[in-house]
């Protein structure tokens, strides 16, 4: 684009050597603007990554550049959640309306930094990096819009993931601030750390009027069920640690705590539990010689012996997850990786997900009150199970806890669910592993019903031009008395039917018969299924030793008395 | 002329510029311009979220963790009494207003109060009383007990109702054993009346569990109360009529698409949705009939439209809709439930709720989302449209759904009231408790009991779902009642053949005899591991008992007088992996209706059909062992083993009333069909002509019990694929069941 405006500049200095010849002048001058035109075309429509590879060159964007904004003192708070929400109370269907998708459509708030009025931010750390990844995948998925007035859900980009980097009256002016706020409704707020000391609420204190709350540590009280979604405290060691997948099976360890902050009445019935079982328990700590930083959190301790973290959790069959100050652990999610079968002890607390994830089959969920029976229940259950659970555990936090996109896209669909209800994942799309899904059976007609005869069945015959045995055939099948109607597929696109009750004298028709002793037929046959078998991947046919006769086939009876004499009477 | 053309090549290189500028110049200006809004009021609100490159801070702090010790201050038994003193009343939680320690270990005991005379009880909760105190879970020591009942009907609180019970408030609070309501449940159907009816009971519940009908969500105790379904007076006690869905048609579209036909209130609650059902009615193949005509004064609202709805109203009968319809339409009425939710179910009519806020029927297990359409009031005029828009697929699932939920929990007021405790009782017992999948999927959380495994592989009915498959051996389990006086016995021989079948793990004797044990050494030397076990008390039931020591998901069960070979045993088994949940036998029976006797009548006769095997000579899943001796009666049990008969029929009725299938005939040699069973031999109870004749009252009580006949019909026998077939008798496997 620039060459081409210089060209067109350089034009005029030609001017004086051709005066006479201003014919050539306007074809040269006039395809020097096509040319421009052209070359300005191209630009405009080259593909876009051109523009932003250019953008990323000469333009790293910073959290830094987002727009400042003071917030007057006497803005108004939002009020306190409303206990009572619900879809059908709190939350704008309208907005969502009726989509051939069933796809809710969801818009992000730009960024904006908020301080006070004496310039202050509402919150200490600003965009946390993990709150970047959620709205950076929410931004990329199928649910997203950029169209403000289209979208069915709004997530702000005030990150309030953690509460106690955040100043919460002023967090909640912010939030009101916000200029499709409209009561907070429709909108949704990620909170992973609720609560302060010394109460620890289970939920965000941050006023947020009827915004829906996706939450890391509800208790049953917080909890509005149907409208806020519990999700899970993400564990930043899920990126940086990989822990390939451990076949289920006995482990080194039965029951492992790592925890570190441990409230010391549990850690004194924990270590009364390693006294009557010995070693089956490793009731590891923080390591007090370590320095500190991320090494101490990749390291426990047991009497001077030191574990790496999270890797030791994969020696054990069972791992604690117990309260702490707060009812949902990052421990959670660290155990789950590993495969470890989690042994939750927080009474009143909404497991993550639980509205779509069956928890029984991959965790073990104890009274804290029931703490120093837990090596009893624990060794009750068979093995099998704790292998499923195994298994389990680890697809949970494949599918729903492993990076900050997989929490926020669950929890996305667990709206989009609430909201098309009638298309909403089953049970087994949730629940059931890769594996599972693979190799089970779910036949389309599940319910067992004996059906009655009265509708009789459909007899469809195939035939290409042995009308004989097709007549043959037809005259044999029409004297059964639950025949409801007689199909004829005709596969002959040379020749037409025959109509009605004319015979047709096919000579070659006898020849055919003997078809399926073919070698080349069989040798067909063979390829099909070779192929069929590679495009399902695995062979889903069954072998079986058994065949269906009516109850006296063949026996010592009157032939009379039976209800399907002629049966094996070839 | 140079000078006008010299102007004329600078306007039109002018010109040119500035069409340069317009159509490609936006590229550099543009970014130049986003950089200068950047930094004044944000990005352009339409732009994807921003590849940051800044370093951000983790939202999680390394130290955080180690520094919140868990209250400090606050041990946690404190903090765990804090909340049973503070979430009280509406905010009732089973950790705050339970009371687990009532509940021994493993048991979960129900206590009724005794009926007081001159006490007026409706036959509904005359019913559900009943119910509980048939049920296994029933104590007559309150000390026992972890969940109490009243004997007070608070079914009908609609204050205008004649069934409603005054002075309810001090009558509770004089019962001795109240405790401000700890550990009680209290059954409602109907709470408040007119005009607002409020779901409140009018009296003070304290700190009881609500199993109640029409609860909304706002009410609605999450974990705490039951959300059962309003069910009518003529609602069967037990066993119950059978969902409609006979056959299942593809495509499954039925001649309605949707249909409504009810009362319209005109004002007052609940109104709104009926009034505008209108707008989507089509007169086609969606019919929403409503009618103004009900109450004494109808005629005083009724508005413009209510003549016309009454007309359309009166040409469509309700029952020819229900049956032909795809789609149900359930919107509230007065109160979030209707009567139509169960009807629709029953019909398997897909039902489409319009009853915003009701917490649905049981929903702390079941998944309504498969079974119905959860619609919303606001949206009526997409609700067309969205049910048109379901697939073929899911309707035909969903209608089948309907079915399964219908029979599982709703079909009687036994089913509701055991569903209701078997909900409350996995709270309780946490550990033995159902996963959603074992309420969700056939047989349903009646039959699988979680006390037996908390391995969804342990039970016969999901290993397709799971994609797994039954453990490839059998236990056999002989039950012996005579003394081993000869080494020609009939089970010897029986053990040493069953012992030849490679999928035999190993032989339990049963001794079911009077005598003394034999010695180890009369028993012959087998490959497999036999185990004589003495029988407890000597009862006919306790060879049904889900010993310890039969690790295999099979058991072949036998009598001791059972003739059978290693080849029958052998194809037996191999067709029970096909059907693990049913019972494979060889000698069948079967069950008629006698209309002159108006009872139902056993046969042995040589039949067309069969609807039981013998359990002489049955392979079946070993989860029956548990169900029988746990779910069944004790009744049933104490019938069978006064008579020392009817086990079989007992567990024939069992697994069919689980199943809803026929048992599996399988061949066997036909020479040893006459002598099978021990007919010959004089010692047997077979031989006892009053047998038979047990065996008939039996039928008739055990289908008493069930609430209706759950045999089901079979017409086919199972036999090796060439069996008979004009082969030679080398290429046959199973060639031994065929050689006379």
């Amino acid at each position: 684009m620039c060459a081409s405006g210089k060209y067109s500049s350089r034009g005029p200095a030609l001017i004086p050597r051709m005066k006479t010849k201003h014919r050539i002048y306007y074809i040269t001058l006039f395809s020097v603007v096509l040319l421009g035109l052209i070359a300005t075309g191209m630009f405009q429509f080259w593909p876009h990554s051109i523009e932003s590879t250019a953008d990323w060159g000469l333009d790293r964007r910073s959290v830094h550049d987002a727009p400042l904004i003071r917030l007057p003192v006497a803005n108004p708070i939002p009020e306190r959640g409303d206990l009572s929400c619900r879809m059908h109370t709190c939350f704008d269907v309208y907005r969502c309306g009726y989509n051939p998708k069933n796809r809710i459509k969801v818009y992000i708030y730009p960024l904006q930094r908020f301080v006070d009025e004496v310039g202050v931010p509402i919150s200490s750390t600003g965009l946390s990096r993990e709150y970047n990844d959620l709205l950076s995948a929410i931004s990329d998925s199928e649910f997203y819009t950029d169209d403000v007035t289209r979208a069915c859900l709004f997530v702000p980009s005030i990150d309030v993931l953690n509460q106690n980097s955040l100043r919460i009256r002023e967090t909640a002016q912010a939030l009101a601030m916000l200029p499709r706020w409209d009561k907070g409704m429709n909108h949704l707020l990620f909170n992973m750390l609720p609560g302060g000391p010394p109460d620890y609420n289970t939920a965000l204190d941050v006023p947020r009027d009827r915004a829906l709350l996706a939450g890391g540590g509800f208790s049953t009280w917080t909890y509005r069920q149907g409208y806020d979604v519990s999700i899970p405290v993400y564990s930043p060691l899920s990126a940086d640690v990989e822990l390939p997948e451990r076949q289920p099976g006995p482990r080194r360890y039965f029951i492992l705590s790592s925890q570190t902050a441990i409230h010391r009445e549990y850690r004194a019935e924990l270590e009364r539990l390693k006294e009557e079982n010995g070693e089956a328990l490793l009731l590891l700590d923080k390591c007090s010689n370590l320095s500190q930083g991320v090494a101490s959190a990749r390291k426990r301790c047991y009497k001077g012996q030191v574990f790496d973290y999270p890797q030791i959790l994969q020696e054990s069959s069972f791992c604690v997850v117990l309260r702490g100050a707060r009812l949902g652990q990052a421990t959670l999610s660290d155990v789950l990786q590993a495969g470890c079968v989690p042994v939750i002890l927080a009474d009143s607390y909404i497991l993550p997900f639980s509205e779509v994830l069956d928890w029984k089959r991959a965790s073990v969920v104890i009274p804290e009150e029931k703490l120093p029976e837990m090596y009893t229940i624990l060794k009750s259950i068979p093995h099998r199970q704790v292998e499923e659970m195994q298994r389990q555990a680890r697809w949970f936090w494949d599918a729903y806890f492993s990076s900050m996109k997989a929490i926020g896209m669950t929890t996305l669909q667990i709206i989009n669910d609430r909201i098309y209800p009638y298309a909403a994942r089953t049970y087994e799309q949730w629940n059931n592993p890769p594996l599972v899904k693979w190799s089970s059976v779910n036949s389309p007609l599940f319910l067992p019903l004996i059906p009655p005869r009265s509708p009789g069945f459909t007899a469809v015959v195939l035939t290409y031009d042995r009308i004989e045995s097709l007549f043959r055939v037809i005259t044999e099948i029409s004297k059964v008395p639950s025949l409801a109607k007689l199909l004829v597929v005709w596969n002959n696109q040379n020749k037409s039917p025959p109509e009605g009750e004319k015979k047709f004298k096919c000579p070659e028709c006898t020849a055919i018969d003997g078809l399926s002793l073919d070698q080349t037929h069989m040798v067909e046959r063979s390829e099909c299924i070779n192929k069929f078998a590679s495009v399902f991947g695995t062979m889903p046919l069954k072998v079986v030793e058994h065949r269906a006769d009516p109850v006296l086939y063949k026996d010592d009876f009157p032939e009379k008395l039976k209800s399907f004499p002629n049966i094996g009477s070839l | 002329m140079q000078a006008k053309k010299r102007y004329l090549f600078l306007l039109s290189a002018g010109a040119c510029l500035v069409l340069l500028f317009y159509f490609g110049g936006v590229q550099l200006p543009a970014s130049g311009r986003n950089r200068h809004d950047r930094s004044h009021n944000g990005y352009r609100p339409d732009q994807p979220w921003p590849h940051f490159s800044d370093p951000l801070q983790q939202f999680l702090p390394w130290d955080q963790l180690d520094t919140e010790e868990y209250n400090i201050h606050i041990s946690p038994r404190q903090k765990r009494d804090v909340n049973t003193s503070v979430y009280k009343g509406k905010r009732c939680r089973m950790d705050s207003c339970f009371d687990f320690s009532a509940c021994k270990k493993n048991d979960f005991k129900v206590y009724v109060y005794p009926q007081q005379k001159g006490e007026k009880i409706s036959e509904s909760y005359q019913n559900i009383l009943s119910t509980i105190e048939g049920s296994r879970f029933y104590t007559t020591d309150p000390g026992q007990a972890c969940l109490f009942i009243l004997s007070l009907d608070t079914l009908d609180r609609d204050s205008l109702s004649p069934q409603y019970v005054h002075n309810l408030k001090t009558k509770v609070q004089n019962l001795h054993l109240w405790n401000n309501g700890r550990n009680h449940l209290i059954f409602n159907l109907y709470s408040g009346t007119w005009p607002d009816y409020t779901e409140d009971l009018g009296f003070d519940i304290g700190q009881a569990m609500l199993a109640k009908a029409s609860i909304s969500t706002e009410n609605f105790r999450p974990n705490f109360d039951v959300s059962i379904p309003l069910f009518s007076k003529e609602h069967p006690r037990t066993g119950g009529d059978r969902g409609y869905l006979k056959y299942n048609s593809i495509p499954p579209f039925r001649k309605y698409m949707l249909v409504f036909k009810g009362k319209r209130y005109l004002t007052g609650i609940g109104s709104d949705t009926r009034n505008a059902l209108y707008h989507v009615h089509n007169q086609e193949d969606v019919v929403l009939l409503t009618t103004c005509k009900h109450g004494k004064d109808w005629q005083k609202h009724k508005d413009a439209r209510c003549d016309k709805d009454n007309a359309e109203y009166d040409k469509y009968d309700y029952r020819e809709m229900l049956h032909n319809s795809t789609f149900c339409l359930v919107p509230r009425g007065r109160r979030l439930g209707s009567f139509r939710f169960l009807e629709a179910l029953q019909a398997a009519c897909v039902p489409v709720m319009l009853s915003n806020g009701w917490e649905l029927p049981f929903s702390e297990i079941i998944n309504w989302n498969t079974a119905a359409v959860i619609g919303d009031e606001r949206l009526l005029l997409q609700i067309p449209s969205t049910v048109r828009s379901i697939h073929q697929d899911k309707i035909l699932a969903l209608r089948q759904q309907t079915q399964f939920l219908w029979e599982a929990y709703f079909s009687s007021m036994e089913k509701i009231v055991l569903t209701t405790l078997e909900i409350i009782q996995d709270r309780v017992l946490q550990q033995e408790s159902r996963s959603t999948l074992m309420w969700n999927s056939h047989p349903g959380g009646l039959f699988a009991l979680p006390q037996y495994s908390a391995h969804l592989g342990d039970f016969p009915f999901y290993y397709a779902t799971l994609g797994i498959k039954p453990y490839p051996k059998f236990t056999a389990v002989i039950h012996a009642v005579t003394p081993l006086v000869s080494q020609s016995q009939p089970i010897l021989k029986l053990l040493v053949a069953v012992a030849k079948s490679p999928y035999c793990a190993q032989i339990i004797v049963l001794w079911n005899c009077d005598k003394p044990l034999p010695a180890k050494h009369r028993w012959p030397a087998t490959s497999v591991p036999v185990i004589v076990i003495e029988g407890e008390n000597k009862v006919m039931s306790s060879r049904f008992l889900p010993y310890e020591t039969i690790v295999t998901d099979a058991v072949l069960s036998l009598d001791e007088d059972t003739v059978l070979s290693t080849t029958e045993v052998d194809f037996a088994f191999t067709v029970w992996q096909s059907f693990p949940e049913r019972l494979v036998g060889y000698p069948a029976r079967s069950h008629f209706w006698d209309s002159n006797k108006e009872r139902w009548g056993y046969t042995s006769k040589w039949t067309n059909d069969y609807s039981m095997v013998l359990t002489g000579a049955a392979i079946y899943h070993r989860y029956y062992h548990f169900l029988y001796t746990n779910f069944l009666p004790a009744s049933l049990k104490g019938m069978v083993d006064q008579l020392a008969n009817c086990e079989d029929i007992l567990m024939n009725f069992l697994v069919s009333a689980v199943t809803k299938l026929p048992p599996i005939k399988v061949t066997q040699k036909k020479q040893y069909k006459e002598t099978m069973m021990g007919q010959s031999s004089r010692a047997s109870r077979w031989a006892d002509p009053d047998h038979f004749a047990q065996r008939q009252t039996c039928m008739n009580k055990f289908a008493s019990w069930f609430g209706g006949m759950p045999l089901v019909h079979s017409q086919m026998r199972l036999d090796p694929v060439l069996f008979k077939d004009q082969v030679s008798i080398l290429r046959k496997k199973y060639r031994d069941i065929e050689r006379l």
